[in-house]
């Protein structure tokens, strides 16, 4: 019954449906756009860029979040590089079981037969890189610490460098060049994919101790130091023993601040961690107005339904209906309106959020808690507004309301 | 007295109109026996819309008693007066009062539905008090596609449905022709040799004149209450 009042007035309905039904398309959207991206952040960004439970040791922050004043980049400037002996320090003394791989890196150009592969990331590091960063070996195979201890020029490349200078031939056990010095292709790493449509797969690893090293990084000096842990415990002793450590090492007293940073997913994290946090804290208030707006609209719906259809209550009342009959029908019928404009407002967002899915690398995922949130609201909106207007039809006089025309 | 399906006793009722107080009755008292067949006549203000409403317990009277098989429901309250409405009257309105975009059946299920009669039962009462009234082969049309007297035959059915002790009639026939004027005319003589106690209030005498007992209100009093031998 009350559907097929809401079908006979389309037009009517439909525009009293629009407030709940933006209030719906925003919730649905918001949620799984902004959780979509939480989860692109924290598996796609942070890990791919740090690593999973691994922190990174370096002079000074490699990811940025939010303004850095002057006077901290002068800060950072003041630091001491890190080097060699300072990894092998921490190597020898470290007593949490973990994963390590010092890391320096820059931008070269690969070259085979007169093809050139720009600006491609060259990594010199320790075979146990391929572990911490979860590189799975498409095609031969990665390094070994016994090459790494000799010095060997292998390289181990990203898919697109293959494809760049292969393309269809079979890149292992050829030899390409880097600043003139020839190095043997032995593995090819799994696709990568794209991170905010850059390429994760332009790179190229090889043995920090290997000849090209000096491309990237200063004689004696690393950029980073990767530690891996197999859990966020483990990480996080990890952290504290390397922090002792090296504060011992560079003699700080207490009250001094670190001369480095230790980086982890965690941190980058952060920043984002704050949007994500202000968009869901500001979500209720939008959701809330649009949904009071909707209701509003509801309300005056179906006061004009009531004396409109004023006759129609007399002859129920008639026949017999009690007061309580009428306030439901009239209670659910409000509620049939807007959960039909949550319905379409769920349809809505979620094809907004398969619109941000498709056209950006987030991955936007419906949740079903937001679902049944907007179901809910919808009833309760609905209700809530019917209920006025309900009352006011059950307590009409029957001989007034048959009078009525 | 234990046959009186209505007993009216010195039934009183006043309206406020503005700063006027209008006594719409003025101590109406009146018996009608069950399967009687009376029509309640008198010119316009004469207090014979207020009467109907107050014996089809649309109103309470200001004064006086009435009892409605056995039960006094002067004093009830709306939710008490609405089941009353429910099981022991069967209204028949002027302009029909159907739902428009509800069907035949739709429409005479609906005093079951208050009744809380479960579904399926609630669909064989209503068929077969339409086929009582011959309408049978329309169950599923809607108002706006059945004629004046089919619309009307769908209200009586409507008023049936519950096998209410009076069928209360309000002008039946004042928006129909005298051709379906009769039709419908047929209709209450039948239910009335059937059984059906059967109140009508009209102001036209050619259709008070199917009634068997003639009640006519002049200024809020019964004028006449005359019984006619020419009646069915």
């Amino acid at each position: 019954m009350a559907l097929s009042t809401i079908w006979a007035q389309k037009l009517k309905s439909f525009f009293s449906l629009i407030g709940v039904l933006i209030g719906v398309t925003f919730l649905i959207a918001v949620v799984s756009i902004v959780q979509g991206m939480n989860v692109y952040m924290e598996d796609q960004f942070a890990n791919k860029l740090v690593g999973l439970n691994t922190f990174q040791l370096l002079r000074r922050p490699s990811i940025q979040t939010g303004d850095v004043s002057s006077e901290v980049r002068r800060e950072w400037a003041r630091r001491p590089l890190l080097t060699h002996a300072d990894a092998d320090y921490l190597s020898e003394r470290i007593r949490t079981p973990v994963q390590f791989s010092r890391q320096c890196d820059g931008p070269v150009s690969l070259t085979r037969d007169g093809k050139v592969a720009r600006d491609i990331n060259f990594i010199a590091a320790e075979a146990s890189y391929f572990g911490i960063k979860n590189y799975e070996i498409a095609n031969g195979r990665a390094f070994t610490p016994q090459e790494v201890r000799a010095g060997v020029p292998v390289l181990v490349i990203g898919d697109l460098v293959a494809e760049k200078l292969f393309e269809g031939l079979d890149p292992v056990g050829r030899d390409v060049q880097i600043g003139g010095i020839p190095y043997r292709i032995i593995g090819v790493v799994a696709q990568q994919g794209t991170l905010f449509g850059i390429s994760l797969d332009k790179f190229a690893v090889a043995p920090f101790t290997a000849p090209g090293r000096r491309l990237v990084c200063a004689t004696n000096t690393i950029e980073e130091f990767n530690v891996q842990a197999a859990n966020v415990a483990v990480m996080q002793q990890a952290m504290g023993e390397v922090e002792t450590l090296l504060r011992a090492r560079r003699g700080l007293r207490p009250t001094d601040p670190n001369n480095f940073h230790l980086q982890t997913a965690e941190g980058a994290l952060e920043g984002w961690r704050k949007i994500s946090a202000v968009l869901f804290a500001a979500l209720p208030g939008l959701v809330a107005i649009s949904l009071v707006v909707g209701g509003i609209v509801i309300m005056n719906i179906m006061l004009m339904a009531v004396s409109e259809r004023t006759r129609e209550i007399g002859v129920r009342k008639a026949l017999g209906a009690r007061r309580g009959d009428i306030l439901a029908q009239f209670v659910v019928e409000s509620a049939t309106l807007s959960t039909v404009g949550a319905i379409f407002g769920i349809g809505l967002g979620i094809a907004l959020a398969f619109t941000v899915r498709s056209l950006t690398p987030f991955p936007a995922a419906i949740a079903p808690w937001s679902i049944g949130v907007a179901v809910f609201l919808g009833v309760a909106v609905g209700m809530t507004a019917g209920i006025y207007p309900a009352n006011r039809a059950s307590r009409l006089d029957p001989i007034e309301a048959l009078r009525a025309e | 007295m234990t046959d009186a399906v209505i007993r009216l006793e010195k039934i009183t009722r006043h309206y406020r109109m503005g700063s006027e107080v209008v006594q719409a009755l003025r101590g109406v008292s009146l018996s009608i026996l069950r399967n009687e067949y009376t029509a309640i006549m008198g010119p316009s203000g004469s207090g014979k819309s207020t009467l109907m409403n107050v014996i089809g317990c649309l109103d309470t009277p200001d004064g006086g008693a009435y009892w409605l098989n056995g039960q006094e429901v002067s004093r009830m309250t709306d939710d008490a007066l609405a089941r009353v409405r429910n099981r022991e009257i069967g209204f028949v309105f002027q302009t029909f009062n159907l739902l428009p975009r509800a069907s035949a059946l739709q429409n005479v299920e609906l005093p079951l539905v208050y009744a809380g009669m479960p579904g399926r039962e609630r669909r064989q009462r209503a068929e077969s008090a339409l086929a009582r009234v011959g309408l049978g082969d329309r169950m599923t049309h809607r108002p706006n596609e059945m004629s004046g007297g089919q619309r009307q035959r769908v209200a009586i059915a409507r008023a049936l449905v519950n096998s209410p002790s009076i069928l209360l009639a309000d002008e039946p026939t004042g928006n129909l022709d005298s051709t379906t004027s009769e039709e419908i005319m047929r209709v209450f003589a039948d239910l009335h040799a059937q059984g059906q106690t059967v109140i009508m209030v009209t102001h036209e005498p050619d259709i008070a004149a199917h009634a068997a007992r003639v009640i006519t209100l002049r200024d809020g009093m019964v004028a006449t209450d005359v019984l006619q031998q020419s009646a069915a």
